[in-house]
């Protein structure tokens, strides 16, 4: 503001200015009037999509709970909307979202941490600028390209060593939807354990410590927040993975802990009501906004404690 | 004594035979990204490379997997980019330069700032639901082109907003002193002086978040671009396929030759991402030059 009137004042001083110069400085004062209102319309479409994703979702859930009682929803054991008699239970979802996600994490947090450790602690600067491009690629791949891989590659490679286990299965899709989140563990582990100053390491060398001692006891402890907010970002990513669940895992909601079957997850059921042609305005089409109302909620409520874990680590030095 | 050096000596070797087996098994780990890349890469060209023909960029989808091709998918992917790039790129830049160089640190920009990560952070089948019910049912734009488009454009505005705001960081604040020296007022500064030298760490964001999006389905299926398409789209209220819908499609099909031909698809779709990747790479090189 302070600088505005300072230029008035400039321009003020100086009443002989030719109609052309004028012109120009009345329209460079109109864009910077403009401008930031104009900026600023831009930075609230943020904000618009945010509304409009909760007021989509918890409207259209509204409704469907009108129709479906809200305690059925989050108690029911049965998921049975699209034939009669048709169950609106949540829980075969939730738990078949819940198997493919602790298979990918199984698969990725080990993986990713050790990749995290070696790339941090042991790995020469040459190969980890080659190495971390690559495993960065992993996470570029459109994860319709992992669904492929799942069901044309993971799969049969599976049923060599078990030979019961059906095409569509949820051991399969949680594996490969890990290797989808390795790069995200391993990044943002490794991010966490460069942070951690070179001091610690030192002293900890000085005392004798071999680099795994000092990986394990002061680089790991140290990074610890760091590295559990990585592994939950990786687990809500996983949570809302949805092609290479749809191509892989099967569109059979079932109550089950048996990763050899095939199962469904909240996103597949989704794909699937949106792929049919469900009426708008029917029980079904409000499902999917009671789905995805609890999908967004949980993925919401995953990434806010990531994210305090995340600060708790940067605020430690 | 000689018996408690001995003792010492063996558990130093124990320690460090330790240390050298866990390094083996963390670089076992971290080749273990390499390899599957390596296995992914291997598997879709023995499957698909057959197919990558011109038949692939000639022919529209069919039911006969032999006559089959891609044409409506790519033009389809082709135009939403084209419609796509321009929006987001005034809307995401627009926010970036509002936040980094006019919004003052309140709680309200804060706000903003926070709701543009947690943003980043929603699942994108969410994103596809929102375009449902905005975009194709409140708004009437129907199962078309343009309703997809601004459905992604939603979805990629989070990263390059964060991209952009990055990139006008890294400009040094001695070149805005300069500007201002000269007499030049807020808009000319920002607009010639800080853009310029943000522009390709911009740029670099905005192919990232482009290459982020052409790989897309989830919210397309939303959408409802799954639909067999045997023409191009016309006008922005055409109706629509993009190279990963018909992929999908393909996958979907229990024969294989139509497997086949989804990994020719995913083949010609990677060489587009590493196209755009590698753009982005070079644009990043001379960005790290000019500073």
């Amino acid at each position: 503001m302070k600088e505005e009137v300072v230029r008035q004042g400039r321009t003020e001083s100086r009443p002989n200015k030719t109609p052309a110069l004028r012109f120009k400085n009345e329209r460079t004062s109109l864009m910077n009037k403009a401008m930031p209102v104009i900026l600023f319309l831009c930075a609230a479409v943020s904000i618009l999509t945010t509304a409009g994703i909760v007021y989509t979702l918890f409207s259209e859930s509204f409704s469907f709970f009108k129709h479906i009682p809200i305690a059925d929803f989050f108690t029911q054991t049965r998921w049975n909307p699209l034939m009669e008699p048709k169950a609106f239970g949540i829980w075969p979802l939730l738990s078949g979202t819940l198997m493919i996600t602790v298979i990918a994490c199984l698969v990725a947090i080990p993986i990713g941490l050790a990749a995290a450790i070696y790339l941090s602690e042991y790995a020469p600067s040459r190969v980890r600028q080659i190495v971390k491009p690559i495993l960065e690629v992993l996470a570029g791949v459109p994860t319709i390209v992992y669904g492929y891989f799942a069901l044309t590659f993971m799969t049969p490679f599976l049923q060599n060593m078990i030979p019961s286990l059906p095409i569509f299965n949820a051991l399969s899709a949680g594996i490969v939807v890990g290797i989808m989140i390795i790069p995200m563990v391993s990044s943002l582990s490794e991010d966490a354990m460069m942070a951690v100053p070179k001091s610690l390491r030192q002293g900890a060398y000085a005392l004798g410590a071999t680099k795994f001692e000092v990986a394990l006891r002061i680089v790991l402890p140290a990074a610890f927040s760091g590295v559990v907010s990585a592994s939950v970002l990786a687990f809500s990513r996983a949570i809302g993975e949805t092609m290479i669940v749809t191509v892989a895992a099967g569109a059979t909601p079932k109550l089950t802990a048996n990763p050899m079957e095939s199962i469904q997850t909240m996103t597949a059921y989704i794909v699937q009501v949106s792929l049919g042609d469900t009426q708008h305005g029917s029980v079904e089409y409000g499902s999917i906004f009671a789905v995805g109302a609890t999908l967004f909620v949980i993925t919401m409520l995953l990434n806010i404690a990531a994210k305090k874990l995340a600060k708790r680590f940067r605020e430690e030095y | 004594m000689q018996s408690l050096i001995q003792d010492d000596h063996n558990r130093v070797l124990m320690r460090r035979r330790i240390d050298f087996a866990l390094k083996l098994l963390f670089l076992a780990c971290t080749s273990i990204g390499v390899l599957v890349l390596v296995v992914l890469i291997v598997d879709l060209l023995m499957d698909g490379l057959q197919h990558v023909t011109p038949q692939l960029f000639e022919n529209y989808p069919s039911r006969k997997a032999a006559q089959a091709g891609m044409k409506s998918a790519i033009v389809g992917t082709l135009y939403m980019l084209c419609i796509m790039l321009p929006i987001s790129f005034v809307f995401g830049v627009g926010a970036a330069i509002y936040l980094e160089e006019y919004a003052s640190k309140n709680r309200f920009t804060r706000f903003i700032q926070l709701n543009i990560s947690t943003l980043a952070g929603v699942p994108s089948i969410v994103y596809g639901i929102l375009g449902l019910t905005i975009f194709v049912r409140l708004m009437a734009l129907e199962r078309s082109l343009i309703a997809g488009a601004l459905t992604m454009t939603l979805l990629v505005l989070p990263i390059i907003i964060v991209a952009a705001q990055e990139a006008i960081k890294a400009v040094p604040r001695s070149r805005r002193d300069a500007s201002f020296a000269l007499g030049a007022d807020k808009w000319q500064t920002v607009s010639r002086a800080v853009l310029p030298s943000a522009m390709p760490g911009i740029l670099t964001g905005v192919i990232l978040a482009m290459s982020r999006a052409i790989g897309e389905t989830a919210p397309l299926v939303m959408i409802g671009a799954l639909t067999y398409i045997a023409f191009l789209p016309e006008s922005l209220m055409s109706s629509f396929t993009v190279m990963p819908i018909q992929i999908f499609n393909w996958i979907s099909r229990p024969q294989e030759a139509f497997h086949e031909l989804a990994a020719a698809g995913i083949i010609v779709l990677l060489i587009m991402l590493l196209l755009m990747n590698f753009s982005a790479i070079l644009l990043r090189n001379k960005f790290q030059k000019n500073i």
